[in-house]
């Protein structure tokens, strides 16, 4: 456990319903994020991850637990949080008939402050919209969008932000431009926690949290989730992929098999020992053409996978 | 696979006012084949899409859908073909059950038909005994299979998926996709949109547009030969990087 003075965020117990409790939200999370961190919220639509930034954002509170941002507490010292972080929520919610200029100074001065005393802060990113200052919010690209947004959630100099999907429906090259600027932001020292659905995002993380329905599958470094994965691997492809999948499923060790872009994953018992040669006779004898099949590190999505079944 | 084409398109076009949003594109896509239609955000994805569906007339260029034509004939192409939108398309207040009933009836299925095809979906969908539950409470990777199973419900020969699988779990994600390989196994052309490029792969053929136009258009094998690339996701990358409107 790192001393108290290193902890950003500080997450004990937390449940949340809704609906008069028949909808389970969070269910007891447990979660620390040291100062300087770039954290990730990894999980599906409905896992809980935006129950858990808003109450991170003091927005909604808890049920039940705990939870501290610097120090704070998210219900007591709500006002104290909310002038230290920088919230960018899942919905573009600026000011679509605002410029761009208009937006970043609306949010400087809710908090108090000008975009001229924390320009140091911002340039890495508002430079690039910089150019366009006076075209208005609504008339903005999907990815000049996202720059201001997180350019108004930083224009008050926040030690924490958090970031709810801000990649999800956006392409892989707009999504890669994301993260290049989220790597920008932690160097300057800020602590960052970002959720998203896409578990290819997670390797660019310090740690990560893969989270379904409310609960916690688990917490480490991206490489201490996949070196933990218990299975043997196996990469499959034949020129058959859906009979391929199908197949495989019926022989006996294999526990999950599903589709990772041209190969299928094939998790085997380890207890059974499936030889790389009993997976070829198997699928010789089904008639299979050109199969290749090779022993495969586990990529976030086949720990997540395999989390979800337990 | 039959080479027979359900889709042609030639120069097919459309502006909004000076923009051009798909800049004559000319490609086909054959009956049976999964087609996947890729491209960065604004490079015209969905205003191809509208038009290829009949919900949008094109500015210029020829396209026949399901053997009609996209100018004279956008009803009977929407009365044949299957769409299920980006956003869930289904009503979240009412239930499974009427969902089905609803979109069966608006789509022409007999009633004992309509009855007979419900009962298989439920039952193919283990939804047996959600039947009563309002959609709305369903986990969305429930809805979107709801979704694609409903758009399918009048047999179409051609469905068009606008990014079916956007933020459903990496299993309710797969489970998805093999219902797209057991409908397109029964015949029906799948043309679908995607973010994730594992996804890509798993098309029989892919196209990719950038700014307007389509970049590149063939096998997921042959476009990782052609552009020199390890997977999917780096022969994105490579022709998005090439857009010129794409300045930031």
């Amino acid at each position: 456990m790192p001393d108290a003075s290193k902890i950003m965020i500080s997450i004990q117990q937390v449940g949340k319903t809704y609906n008069k409790g028949k909808v389970q939200a969070l269910s007891n999370i447990n979660l620390e994020v040291a100062k300087g961190e770039l954290f990730g919220l990894i999980g599906p639509d409905g896992a809980g991850k935006t129950t858990l930034f808003r109450i991170l954002a003091t927005l909604l509170q808890p049920d039940s637990g705990t939870a501290t941002v610097n120090g704070n507490d998210v219900v007591r010292d709500y006002k104290a949080i909310r002038s230290t972080i920088g919230y960018m929520p899942g919905k573009f919610s600026l000011y679509q008939d605002l410029t761009i200029l208009e937006n970043l100074e609306f949010y400087a001065a809710v908090f108090g402050t000008t975009i001229a005393e924390n320009y140091e802060q911002i340039k890495p990113i508002y430079s690039q919209i910089e150019p366009f200052k006076h075209r208005r919010a609504g008339q903005l690209s999907g990815g000049m969008k996202q720059k201001l947004a997180l350019s108004c959630a930083l224009v008050h100099k926040p030690e924490l932000l958090l970031l709810d999907e801000p990649t999800t429906g956006v392409d892989p090259v707009s999504r890669q431009e994301f993260w290049e600027m989220l790597q920008l932001l932690k160097e300057s020292g800020l602590t960052i926690v970002v959720s998203t659905p896409y578990m290819d995002e997670a390797r660019l993380c310090d740690r990560i949290a893969l989270i379904q329905k409310g609960n916690i599958l688990s917490i480490n470094t991206p490489q201490g989730i996949t070196d933990s994965y218990a299975e043997n691997l196996y990469a499959v492809r034949s020129d058959e992929m859906y009979r391929l999948i199908n197949d495989l499923r019926t022989l006996t060790g294999v526990s999950t098999c599903y589709a990772f872009g041209e190969y299928a994953h094939v998790a085997e018992h380890t207890a059974i020992g499936l030889k790389k040669e009993d997976i070829q006779a198997f699928l010789l004898k089904k008639e299979h053409k050109n199969i290749e099949i090779n022993r495969t590190p586990a990529t976030i999505e086949d720990c997540f996978i395999a989390l979800m079944k337990e | 696979m039959s080479k027979k084409t359900i889709i042609t398109t030639q120069n097919l076009t459309r502006t909004f006012g000076a923009f051009t949003a798909v800049d004559a594109i000319s490609f086909e896509v054959y009956e049976g084949e999964i087609f996947g239609f890729l491209g960065a955000n604004g490079a015209g994805k969905t205003t191809a899409m509208k038009m290829l569906s009949g919900l949008l007339s094109p500015s210029s260029g020829e396209a026949t859908v399901v053997g009609c034509d996209v100018y004279k004939q956008a009803e009977a192409i929407k009365r044949q073909i299957g769409y299920m939108s980006q956003r869930f398309s289904l009503y979240e207040d009412l239930t499974v059950d009427e969902n089905i009933q609803l979109f069966g009836s608006i789509y022409g299925v007999k009633k004992k038909e309509l009855a007979d095809k419900t009962e298989i979906l439920l039952d193919q969908l283990e939804f047996k005994d959600q039947r009563k539950t309002l959609v709305g409470a369903l986990p969305l990777g429930w809805k979107q299979k709801l979704s694609f199973s409903v758009a399918m419900i009048h047999e179409p020969r051609l469905v068009f998926l606008d990014e079916p699988t956007g933020g459903v779990d990496p299993i309710t994600r797969r489970q998805f996709w093999e219902m797209i390989y057991a409908a397109s196994a029964k015949g029906a052309t799948i043309f679908v949109t995607t973010h994730y490029m594992d996804e890509a792969e798993y098309c029989n053929r892919v196209s990719i547009m950038v700014d307007g136009k389509i970049a590149a258009l063939d096998t997921p094998k042959n476009l990782k030969k052609q552009f020199n690339a390890s997977d999917m996701n780096d022969v994105f990358l490579k022709l998005a990087s090439t857009s010129k409107i794409r300045a930031i």
